[in-house]
């Protein structure tokens, strides 16, 4: 699966816009790339939101991700 | 069934209702208890002591004179709050910004802290504190603060998110970069391109109530605090963070809150209370007077933003870019990522391109301010927006229709959207009879469209069935705008009973499991979604009791508007029994009749909105007369019509606020020129026409009910949609927000 970064999440991984990750969860993607690139832990602890299809997840981490789903990794924003 | 949150086009009985609202009597009589109203036996005055200074070393300070003041129980400074931090940057950052540590870094930041008998004996004793100071230089505005030659305020920042990573300090703690496509062979194409710069002030939320607390630490370690916020479970871990407490050993427990609109999302006096009443040993109430919510509390960014937008003849915007600068105040914040992401949001781009930069500055911290970082962005692009229609001839409204995202597009800033309201926003724009009426002298009309993420997050709730057939729901969100009312009427829908007989509490954060705070439009449909399951859970309760009670099996029981039916023909002679039926027999059915849900309300939905404004200026004066503004925003579904059209209101009349006046004025000392509502203008009713509303309904497919947050949206259009009216009006394109009347004026010299 073709995973997308946005914004500062690119630092992380080496400045990739795109990265291959096989995943069949948010935790499984969220520790996947975590033991490929170190400096996503970090990234993590700031906070990371996983878009699935269009759905914006922020926290369930238990959340699949269906086969050929669009993955765009975003940044955990904060509102008012 | 019970827990799926898939939207189902449920039909509705209570929903959609306009009732009376449950908190309205004691707020209209002045029986609500605020921040302020909170009291304790032998309660302290507490009172802080602010830096006069943007910038400035604390060589040293003496509060010998102040501890020897009779009546004083208390004085603390940063030595009294020990780094408990254990590294976390944001949460030192936290605490240095309620408490200054070896350097002052705006004009109010706190120094020291006085508990006192009373408020005379406070004060006084406050001006017995002597604070050596050494002025260091400092730096306000957000495009100096960049420059290589400003003060750099923190040795210990560096710029992330640009290669090769800085060695060297600077004021800019992040960039961050979105979009896709080629937009440099986007502008090839293009037969106009439009390039502009803009400015948008600092303002405040101007919520009426100042911050306020009661706080009360006892010797054994435990305490309570009672305060206005936006989530009571989020201060109860800072501040426990922060003082080396348990977590669980603080109860916090929320006011009614007199407005927050994002500033009630951070904590900034509230540990300094705990730490008062630790060390004096009795119950400290802090109230901030109005100077200091401006001086000491968090307003928004002030921004310098830079758009290029270019389209080809038929109309189609071909690429597009943005460069946000967001001033964050004196800690590193992340506002420039929200408005880089929220930029072209509105718009179906094939190439596009958004960049944000986070800039330190000697400012107070800044903080959420509805729909974060989100108008100024709109603002820059819908303006370029305008011109660009103007430049190929096309309408304005015809221009964002052909543009407009819809469902499939890859937003700017990264997915791809599912059923979103931008193009119905716009088409119902073009039909509103608004658009059609006539315009006088030296009048203008513009519109804008805006956008807004909306979040869900962890949520708890209970419903508890009372002896008596009423039912009590106890949610952890905090209602900041009806969400009380709107939640019983959920709990009433889903068990069949009238909305009279549900009332909804806020629970303390020993009452409950944690929730996430108010903000990001998520009250009502986060709060929403865990009542129904609770509720849904209720009735499964309430049908293995009927069936209890008849000892038939449940499979037997269904629950239908209001009462367990046993079904079949060999139950025919039981009659049904309503929710107050079984509640006054609990006892002999298995004890009390509750239902819960934990679980994180992810799946919110995108919402987007369309504003129309017409102004009249008067050339003589700059000022500027609002005379008709119409908001049309998708709701998702509208659960209480009224509170949904309040909030667009509302939305609508802040973002007018911040066009036309609303701006935070710094000397050229780096102090607050204007810290009170006579010198910072919010509008009040006489400056505002009837805001009249129109809801549009495209349902949120991860909601039982389609709900979609709808408190933030409605700010992100005015400045954009006021500036354009503005700009039509006097014939110049206004770049600088707020578009004041010298700034107007400013504007038409330099054309003339």
């Amino acid at each position: 699966m073709e995973v997308q970064l946005s914004g500062p999440l690119r630092a992380a991984v080496g400045n990739q816009s795109v990265v291959s990750v096989e995943a069949r969860s948010i935790r499984e993607l969220f520790r996947t790339l975590s033991e490929r690139y170190p400096e996503f832990t970090v990234s993590i602890a700031n906070g990371v939101a996983v878009a699935i299809n269009g759905n914006v997840y922020r926290d369930d981490w238990s959340t699949a991700i269906p086969e050929n789903a669009e993955v765009v990794l975003l940044p955990r924003i904060q509102g008012g | 069934m019970t827990d799926s949150t898939s939207f189902t086009n449920q039909k509705f009985k209570v929903i959609g209702q306009r009732v009376r609202r449950q908190d309205g009597m004691d707020k209209v009589t002045g029986r609500a208890k605020y921040g302020a109203d909170a009291v304790a036996p032998g309660q302290l005055v507490g009172v802080i002591l602010r830096s006069p200074h943007a910038h400035a070393k604390i060589k040293k300070i003496d509060t010998s004179r102040a501890e020897k003041l009779k009546g004083v129980k208390a004085v603390i400074t940063s030595k009294d709050l020990p780094d408990y931090t254990n590294g976390n940057r944001d949460l030192l950052s936290m605490l240095e910004n309620c408490m200054a540590r070896g350097r002052a870094l705006y004009d109010g930041h706190a120094v020291a802290a006085i508990a006192a008998v009373d408020a005379s004996t406070a004060r006084k004793a406050l001006k017995l504190i002597k604070v050596d100071y050494k002025i260091l230089p400092h730096v306000t505005d957000v495009d100096a603060a960049m420059q290589e030659d400003a003060p750099v305020i923190h040795d210990w920042v560096r710029t992330i998110g640009v290669e090769p990573a800085p060695s060297k300090a600077s004021n800019v703690s992040m960039r961050s970069e979105f979009g896709h496509g080629d937009v440099d062979a986007g502008f090839a194409k293009a037969d106009v391109i439009i390039e502009k710069s803009y400015k948008t002030e600092q303002t405040h939320q101007g919520y009426i109530e100042p911050h306020a607390c009661l706080a009360s630490m006892s010797p054994d370690g435990s305490g309570e605090l009672w305060v206005t916020t936006q989530g009571h479970f989020a201060y109860r871990n800072w501040c426990a963070q922060l003082l080396g407490l348990d977590m669980s050993k603080l109860k916090v427990t929320s006011s009614e809150i007199g407005g927050g609109f994002g500033g009630k999302t951070h904590i900034w006096m509230e540990p300094i209370a705990l730490a008062l009443s630790r060390k004096a040993n009795r119950p400290v109430k802090l109230v901030m007077s109005r100077e200091e919510v401006f001086r000491a509390s968090g307003p928004t960014s002030s921004t310098s933003i830079d758009v290029k937008i270019g389209a080809t003849k038929d109309g189609r915007i071909v690429a597009a870019t943005s460069e946000c600068r967001y001033q964050g105040g004196a800690f590193p914040g992340a506002w420039a990522v929200i408005g880089a992401m929220t930029s072209f949001a509105c718009y179906d781009l094939e190439n596009v391109k958004t960049v944000g930069y986070e800039v330190v500055c000697n400012r107070p911290k800044v903080a959420a301010y509805r729909a974060p970082s989100a108008p100024m962005a709109s603002f820059a692009t819908e303006s370029t927006v305008d011109l660009v229609a103007e430049a190929l001839g096309m309408d304005p409204v015809d221009f964002r229709i052909l543009n407009a995202a819809k469902e499939g597009t890859r937003a700017s800033y990264g997915p791809t959207y599912g059923p979103i309201g931008i193009g119905p926003t716009l088409e119902a724009v073009k039909k509103h009879p608004h658009m059609r009426a006539k315009l006088k002298k030296n009048q203008g009309r513009g519109m804008a469209c805006g956008f807004w993420f909306n979040f869900g997050g962890q949520t708890s709730c209970t419903i508890n069935v009372a002896a008596d057939g009423t039912v009590n729901l106890s949610v952890g969100t905090i209602d900041v705008g009806g969400s009380r009312s709107s939640l019983s009427m959920i709990c009433a829908e889903e068990l069949g009973i009238s909305y009279e007989q549900v009332r909804t509490h806020i629970g303390d954060t020993a009452a409950l499991a944690h929730n996430d705070m108010t903000d990001g439009s998520r009250g009502t449909f986060a709060s929403g979604m865990a009542a129904i399951i609770a509720a849904r859970r209720t009735k499964e309760v309430l049908k293995l009791r009927a069936a209890t009670a008849w000892e038939i099996p449940v499979e037997d029981v269904d629950w239908q508007a209001g009462y367990a039916v046993a079904l079949g023909d060999k139950h025919s002679n039981l009659e049904p029994l309503s929710l107050a039926d079984i509640a006054a027999n609990t006892e002999n059915t298995g004890g009390p009749v509750a239902g819960h849900n934990e679980f994180v309300a992810d799946g919110a939905g995108v919402s987007f909105a369309s504003h129309i404004c017409d102004v009249e200026v008067d050339p003589e004066t700059g000022s500027t007369r609002v005379i008709r503004y119409t908001v049309i925003q998708d709701a998702g579904k509208a659960i209480h019509p009224d509170y949904v059209e309040g909030q667009f209101q509302g939305g609508a009349a802040q973002g007018i606020g911040w066009a036309l006046n609303e701006e935070y004025i710094y000397g050229e000392d780096g102090r607050l020129q204007n810290p009170g509502f006579l010198d910072y203008r919010i509008p009040v009713c006489s400056d505002l026409p009837f805001i009249d509303t129109q809801i549009l309904e495209i349902p949120n497919p991860n909601h039982p009910y389609g709900v979609r947050g709808v408190g933030e949206t409605s700010i992100v259009p005015p400045l954009a949609a006021v500036g354009n009216a503005v700009s039509n009006a006097v014939g110049v394109r206004m770049t600088h927000v707020p578009m004041s009347p010298p700034r107007i004026l400013a504007a038409l010299e330099a054309e003339a």
